[in-house]
């Protein structure tokens, strides 16, 4: 008789990585990671948006007639507005911000882009990935590049850890040790499959055994990643995704950036009730992020950047939606942050050829800034030039 | 040409291959081979599209309903979508020509559409017979059908394409990424192509192309410096006049069956071919598949599978018994592959973009639980009881539960009671008889790593392994990930 490998895909089974219980022993009080680990002691988190948020309607120029011109069917309301001052506003999804803002570690920058402004979401997330100028083609991330420079500590579970999105976007580019993951305890399961082989020239097998290398270094440092918050996280996909962010960091394997992504800001059609979703999820998942890392005390040395592709036309088009567009407003938050609005109101009587708005900070200033300013690196060599450091960081 | 080019080719052709159709191939010469791959191609599925797939939903029917009836509906979608997938992995696994399956899959991720936008399964069912249907015929029609294609005009907004409201995405993509390629065309030739291209538009009762002239632009419009009252097919046409879509295609093709680094002087070559023969895809591929390059040892073993690779070509190679393939459409969404749903409309980046840390290890849990064996059965036997409702559940039929989902990722949960028992039974009935493979690769006067690696392995597999057990460390071998 015939002996049949029947296989059982299944069962899967083997649940032994970590119990549950042990989550109740691990430390309730969390050591900040030493003085060894230096500049990247501080923590960066990074959130793309991914798509393009249209940051006219997350950051309102209430009080500009033109904007209301140019958008008579999608623009937020003047009485919806949460108002920041006498002309600029929140879109009123973005509610649990506002705690932020009012304690000042919400920095609100308007006009950030770049010369000669692409307009695919390819080519543009590329440069903002990349840092490089419009017409430039660069093959490594910029925090690739920082890390290339200026290394990480060697003990760290690694570099950088990205969740919600399998590119690795500002941390692509060889040498750099980064993670994706959805799910820290399925994570360490897994990772006793990889195990790094010997050395070889061939590029794409290269890369697989990078990649089985830095799956094992991590899997070991991510040991405890079943940390049990008081922190209640919403109960969606961002909020997954931060609880996620919010469980690695507290395996205090050490990580120097981590990068969230929220997809589906590509809002050609119908945007006011898809971006008011997303806006929610974005500001309450922004939120339990905040408080997940007073939790571990790691609040004020984090640094919550958004970045996005590109943002978008302020001429609404004909499916209640907005075109691809150029330059956008972004938020800062921390706890070391100081709070309020930066960069320039957008000049929307001033638009360029295609309808699109000039920039007034350019993105590798705000890049410049987290190299500088949060983690005390010099920025110029990674960012291919002097940019200036915005005043957004408490001294 | 021997047992190693015979693996090569239909490795890179198709998905995965037995060694029976390894010792077949071996016997031709190279362009006798490449000539019955050619000459295999077909323009049909054989598998027959699902009752439920053809079902139309008008798109705006759901704004009229309640939340509960809304969340019945969602839910229906979602199942028809999975038998949306279910369908191609059949045809997938079950066609006679698995190149027709790859171009096929090379087109979709060429003019892509995502079901995330366009909702209708039988419109994305529609667009994917005709990718087929032009598979390996000709690019020039192929480009007409796919651009009015009903997918493709609601995927890139053609519908909301106006005269004197312009939506440039069509006009865009369609240079940047269906001809030209960046770079060989400006802003303001997307502009004048978006008006050339108003008009085109649905029938939304029917799903059906419709052209409505009463929203085009009958102005004169200025492209790549010709001038004229063109509509959107005379612009379709100036595209394909360009030597650019010539050498985007061929470019892309190399980078698909040959390596990651395309050979300029080649490509040029190959892209005039195509361009004298008026874009015969078969002269283009005939042309890439007898190029030194594509048979040179440095250019073996360079390119990784892709999660359709990987899970259609193990249960290929190894003539894995399967049942329903649904569980597959799920592994190869886990994997980062959603059939019928790429990520945006510059497709699936694939190459080394398919491996991360977390891909990876998706990857390797597959094939390890895949050759686990007959130990698993007795795990199992024990769940398999006959609870109708998750609530009624024993532990172990919770904890199976959620092995499915870490398996099938947030699909799995979604599939409802019905569905999950579905993906249970599916699992079950995959196996396959090892004893037969190893025969077989023994008649071959081959070795087991011979026929499933494409080059050495990378790390050391233990010389006393032998049966299931080697086919699992081969597998998990890093080499296995490239073809």
């Amino acid at each position: 008789m015939q002996r049949r490998d029947f296989l059982k895909t299944l069962a899967g089974g083997a649940m032994v990585a970590l119990s549950p219980q042990l989550a109740f022993y691990a430390p309730r009080v969390f050591a900040a990671p030493s003085a060894a680990t230096g500049a990247y002691e501080k923590l960066l988190i990074l959130v793309e948006l991914k798509g393009g948020n249209d940051g006219l309607n997350t950051v309102v120029p209430y009080a500009d007639a033109e904007y209301y011109r140019l958008r008579p069917r999608i623009a937020i309301k003047r009485e919806d507005v949460l108002q920041l001052d006498e002309r600029t506003g929140l879109n009123p999804a973005l509610q649990p911000l506002l705690a932020l803002w009012q304690s000042r570690e919400l920095a609100v920058i308007q006009g950030l882009g770049y010369p000669d402004a692409n307009l695919s979401h390819f080519r543009s997330i590329e440069i903002w990935d990349t840092a490089s100028r419009s017409e430039e083609y660069l093959h490594d991330g910029w925090l690739a590049r920082a890390f290339a420079l200026s290394p990480a500590p060697a003990s760290f579970a690694a570099d950088g850890v990205i969740v919600g999105s399998a590119e690795l976007g500002p941390l692509a580019g060889a040498g750099v040790r980064a993670i994706a993951l959805s799910n820290p305890e399925q994570f360490l399961r897994q990772a006793k499959l990889a195990a790094p082989g010997t050395s070889t020239r061939n590029e794409a097998l290269q890369h697989i055994m990078k990649v089985e290398s830095d799956v094992a270094q991590a899997a070991l440092k991510l040991g405890n990643a079943q940390y049990a918050f008081r922190t209640e996280f919403p109960k969606n996909e961002f909020g997954n995704t931060v609880k996620t962010a919010s469980q690695v960091i507290a395996a205090g394997g050490g990580v120097a950036a981590v990068r969230l992504t929220l997809s589906g800001f590509d809002t050609h059609q119908n945007q006011p009730g898809a971006q008011a979703n997303l806006h929610k999820q974005l500001a309450e998942g922004l939120l339990a992020l905040k408080n997940a890392l007073v939790e571990m005390n790691r609040w004020d040395k984090s640094l919550i950047v958004t970045y996005a592709e590109f943002g978008r036309r302020p001429k609404e088009n004909q499916s209640n939606g907005t075109d691809h567009g150029t330059a956008n407003a972004h938020f800062v938050i921390g706890g070391a942050v100081r709070g309020g609005l930066y960069g320039a109101a957008p000049p929307l009587t001033r638009l360029d050829g295609n309808g699109n708005l000039p920039y007034a900070v350019d993105f590798r200033s705000l890049y410049a800034t987290v190299l500088e300013r949060h983690w005390g690196l010099p920025s110029a060599r990674v960012l291919g030039g002097h940019f200036e450091v915005l005043p957004i960081l408490k001294t | 040409m021997g047992i190693s080019d015979a693996r090569h080719l239909l490795n890179r052709t198709g998905f995965g291959a037995s060694p029976h159709e390894i010792g077949d191939f071996s016997k031709l010469s190279h362009e006798q081979a490449v000539a019955r791959l050619l000459e295999g191609a077909v323009t049909e599925a054989r598998t027959p599209l699902p009752d439920s797939v053809d079902e139309y939903l008008r798109p705006a029917r759901l704004k009229t309903l309640s939340e509960d009836e809304k969340k019945v509906v969602l839910r229906r979608q979602f199942q028809i979508s999975a038998d949306l997938r279910a369908w191609w992995l059949s045809e997938l696994l079950a066609t006679p020509s698995p190149l027709t399956e790859r171009m096929t899959l090379f087109w979709h991720n060429h003019f892509v559409s995502s079901q995330q936008k366009v909702k209708s399964a039988r419109l994305m069912a529609r667009q994917n017979m005709l990718l087929r249907r032009h598979a390996l015929g000709n690019f020039g029609a192929l480009l007409h059908a796919a651009a009015k294609d009903p997918a493709m005009v609601i995927y890139l907004d053609s519908a909301t394409n106006r005269k004197g409201q312009p939506n440039e995405n069509f006009a865009r993509e369609v240079m940047e990424l269906f001809t030209l390629g960046e770079g060989h065309y400006s802003e303001q030739d997307i502009k004048e192509a978006a008006r050339a291209f108003t008009g085109w538009s649905l029938e939304p009762e029917t799903g059906e192309y419709k052209w409505r002239p009463f929203f085009h632009d009958e102005g004169v419009k200025t492209v790549l410096g010709k001038s004229g009252n063109f509509d959107g097919d005379d612009v379709l046409d100036i595209l394909l006049a360009q030597p650019a879509t010539a050498e985007f295609i061929v470019g892309k093709l190399w980078r698909e069956f040959v390596s990651p680094e395309p050979e300029a002087k080649e490509v040029a070559r190959i892209a005039k071919r195509f361009r004298d023969s008026r874009y015969d895809i078969k002269v283009a591929l005939g042309e890439l598949l007898l190029t030194p390059a594509f048979w040179a040892e440095g250019n073996r073993a360079t390119l990784v599978k892709s999660p359709v690779d990987l899970v259609v070509g193990t249960l290929h190679e190894f003539g894995f018994h399967t049942g329903d393939p649904l569980p597959f459409a799920f592994t190869v969404r886990q994997l980062g592959q959603d059939l019928f749903a790429p990520p945006n409309v510059k497709g699936w980046p694939g190459g080394e973009d398919w491996i991360n840390s977390s891909s990876l290890l998706g990857r390797k849990q597959f094939v390890e639980r895949l050759f686990r064996g007959q130990e698993f059965m007795e795990t199992m036997r024990p769940a398999d009881g006959m609870q109708a409702r998750y609530e009624d559940a024993a532990p172990a039929w919770k904890k199976r539960v959620a092995t499915l989902k870490e398996e099938f990722g947030k699909g799995g949960g979604r599939m409802g009671e019905e569905g999950r028992q579905r993906l249970i039974h599916a699992l079950q009935d995959i196996h396959f008889d090892a004893d037969a493979w190893f025969k077989s690769v023994a008649r071959l006067g081959s070795s087991a790593a011979a026929v499933m690696l494409p080059g050495a392995p990378a790390g050391s597999i233990d010389e006393r392994a032998s049966g299931t057990e080697l086919i699992r460390a081969l597998a998990l071998d890093p080499m296995y990930q490239l073809k």
